[in-house]
């Protein structure tokens, strides 16, 4: 959690990852963030995100993509 | 059938009267038969096309959702016995049969839109069909970019279970062809719309006004404004209008287009909204936008989310997408983690451009719109260095003068579509810093370009009020607060809109309007 923490606070250092649970709604992260993002979390995680688990439930806030990573490198 | 015309506002009156009368387990039913009615009068040698993309969204996913339900219970059945490798090893095999048909239906239909597209061509429409097949030498068939779009993007969901499956084939059929979004979209989810379009809806007297409010200020928005300076357009294309002239007509321009493709969408929603069904908001009063990405999340928002879903995200997540970023943040850290971006942003836009025509103009379009986001993003430090240096976010000037940077850029890059031979459009372009001729403000040039005074006085009298209640509805919704207000007082504001369309708006010979612009697309 805290390497997601790290890589979240790089894109938007303003934002408060630990607490914001509306990223997408309130439009914080944008497409390109999300892209990036995937990119940084296969660097660090060596896991692939597809394309079909890019929605918002799962990038709304670092809680709800933390479960994501957690559930795919479990897969 | 236009929207504009007296036959389609006869067409939605006998429609909702019936709608209403009827049990509401007929309700959907009669949607389907109404839509078919309403694609039959623009033209029965265009069936096959809608019939042909409708078979093959059902067949495709019914086949995929046949294999899944197959899935589920073959590994309830063995979950004892089947190791974790095993069952990873079973569920891909049946994604990678999935992808297959999937891949499939898409290449046909798009295939099929590609073909119609290019017969739009005179030299490709020859060698295709010998000009002997008239279905595809009349036109391209109505609304074949929005509802092929909308079923492709519900087959997409499906092979990704992100949509539930219809497996009866007239409400499938409905989603495809629902009349009021034929036209010109909005591009809707299945998720989204087919809940409240399948089900039964009680006479609710609010909705229907709303709807029909809704309406009236679509047609006010198309007939009092925009179709009244189309005719302004249309001259100042001509080769004498440069520099300052050219800045005017990208002005028009985005009167008209906002008026044409807005007007349109609310009449849909509107509609839609009067027999209860939700669509998706396709505007979120774009010319507020800051910057082309708000901008671009703000205008034509279906087609965005589409492109999003179906081409941005796939692309950039893909296994060559990830080893080309993975080599590139080796060789340069910062940069190369971007490069997904980059080169899903070009393949979007080149699409993006291509859905609105097989013209170079529109390719240019496209990427110019690309250019300008990645270099907006890239250059995001360097202005937020420069904003905090001086304190610009606190100013209210600030956020007005980022509006009106972002309304005349747009402006500019949107004139391409104007210019099918790209060189003229640059030609202008370049106009405006070599050709400084003020004077045509002032000299009587604009009385010549099929506008009199009166039309000038109507044009601005429309976009002010629009501009008054653009700035009322970012407060909270008009309609809602209306509402909330005497009987009078709202009657006979509804009255006095009805009455500026009838008296103000642009009717030509016969009183048909214009062609709405995205119906060519």
């Amino acid at each position: 959690m805290e390497a997601l923490l790290n890589i979240l606070s790089e894109l938007h250092p303003e934002v408060d990852f630990e607490t914001c649970t509306t990223l997408i709604d309130d439009k914080i992260l944008d497409s390109f963030d999300i892209v990036t993002l995937v990119a940084e979390i296969d660097a660090e995680y060596d896991v692939a995100i597809p394309a079909e688990e890019l929605v918002p439930e799962n990038f709304n806030s670092a809680q709800a993509l933390y479960a994501l990573i957690e559930k795919l490198l479990d897969e | 059938m236009q929207f504009t015309s007296f036959s389609f506002l006869l067409f939605a009156a006998v429609l909702l009267t019936v709608y209403y009368i009827i049990p509401g387990k007929w309700q959907w039913p009669l949607l389907l038969i109404a839509s078919c009615f309403f694609y039959i009068s623009a033209g029965t040698e265009y069936l096959v096309f809608i019939a042909l993309t409708t078979l093959s969204t059902y067949a495709t996913t019914i086949l995929m959702d046949n294999r899944l339900k197959q899935r589920d219970v073959y590994m309830a059945a063995h979950k004892a016995e089947m190791s974790r490798e095993e069952k990873k090893a079973y569920k891909a095999k049946i994604k990678s049969g999935n992808k297959v048909w999937m891949v499939a239906c898409l290449v046909l239909n798009f295939g099929i839109l590609a073909l119609c597209k290019a017969c739009l061509i005179d030299p490709v429409r020859t060698a295709v069909s010998g000009g002997t097949l008239s279905f595809l030498t009349v036109g391209l068939p109505l609304g074949i970019s929005f509802y092929m779009f909308q079923s492709m993007g519900y087959v997409v969901d499906v092979y990704r279970e992100t949509a539930k499956t219809e497996r009866n084939p007239f409400k499938l059929a409905l989603f495809v062809s629902f009349f009021p979004q034929l036209i010109q979209g909005p591009i809707s989810k299945f998720n989204q719309l087919t809940p409240t379009l399948y089900a039964p809806h009680k006479f609710d007297g609010k909705a229907v006004s709303f709807g029909l409010q809704r309406m009236l200020w679509g047609y006010f928005k198309k007939l009092v404004v925009a179709d009244r300076i189309a005719v302004a357009i249309g001259s100042l294309k001509g080769e004498e209008y440069t520099g300052i002239a050219f800045l005017v007509l990208t002005v028009f321009y985005a009167i008209q287009i906002y008026g044409d493709f807005t007007g349109g969408i609310d009449v849909t929603i509107g509609l839609a909204e009067a027999m209860g069904i939700k669509l998706p908001e396709n505007f979120i009063r774009p010319y507020f936008s800051k910057n082309i990405a708000e901008y671009w999340r703000r205008w034509h928002i279906s087609l965005g989310v589409w492109m999003k879903d179906c081409i941005f995200y796939p692309i950039s997540v893909s296994e060559p997408m990830r080893k080309l970023s993975k080599a590139s943040r080796a060789k340069f850290p910062n940069f190369g983690k971007r490069v997904p971006v980059y080169v899903a942003s070009v393949a979007t836009w080149f699409c993006t451009g291509i859905w609105h025509g097989f013209s170079a103009n529109f390719i240019v379009w496209g990427m110019l719109n690309c250019f300008v986001i990645v270099v907006s993003e890239e250059l995001m430090p360097v202005y937020a260095k420069f904003h905090d240096r001086f304190h610009l976010k606190e100013k209210k000037w600030y956020g007005g003068f980022e509006i009106l940077r972002m309304f005349m850029l747009m402006n500019l890059i949107r004139a391409c579509d104007l210019f099918p031979n790209v060189g003229d459009y640059f030609r202008r372009l370049g106009s405006i810093v070599t050709t400084f001729n003020f004077h045509i403000l002032w000299d009587g040039t604009l009385m010549n370009i099929g506008l009199t005074a009166l039309d000038y006085a109507i044009i601005f009298g429309g976009c002010l009020t629009w501009f008054v209640m653009d700035l009322l509805q970012e407060k909270g919704p008009i309609r809602e607060r209306l509402y909330a207000k005497p009987a009078a007082l709202r009657y006979s504001l509804i009255f006095i809109l009805l009455v500026v369309v009838l008296l103000m708006g642009s009717y030509g010979i016969g009183y048909d309007a214009s062609n709405f612009i995205y119906n060519q697309f």
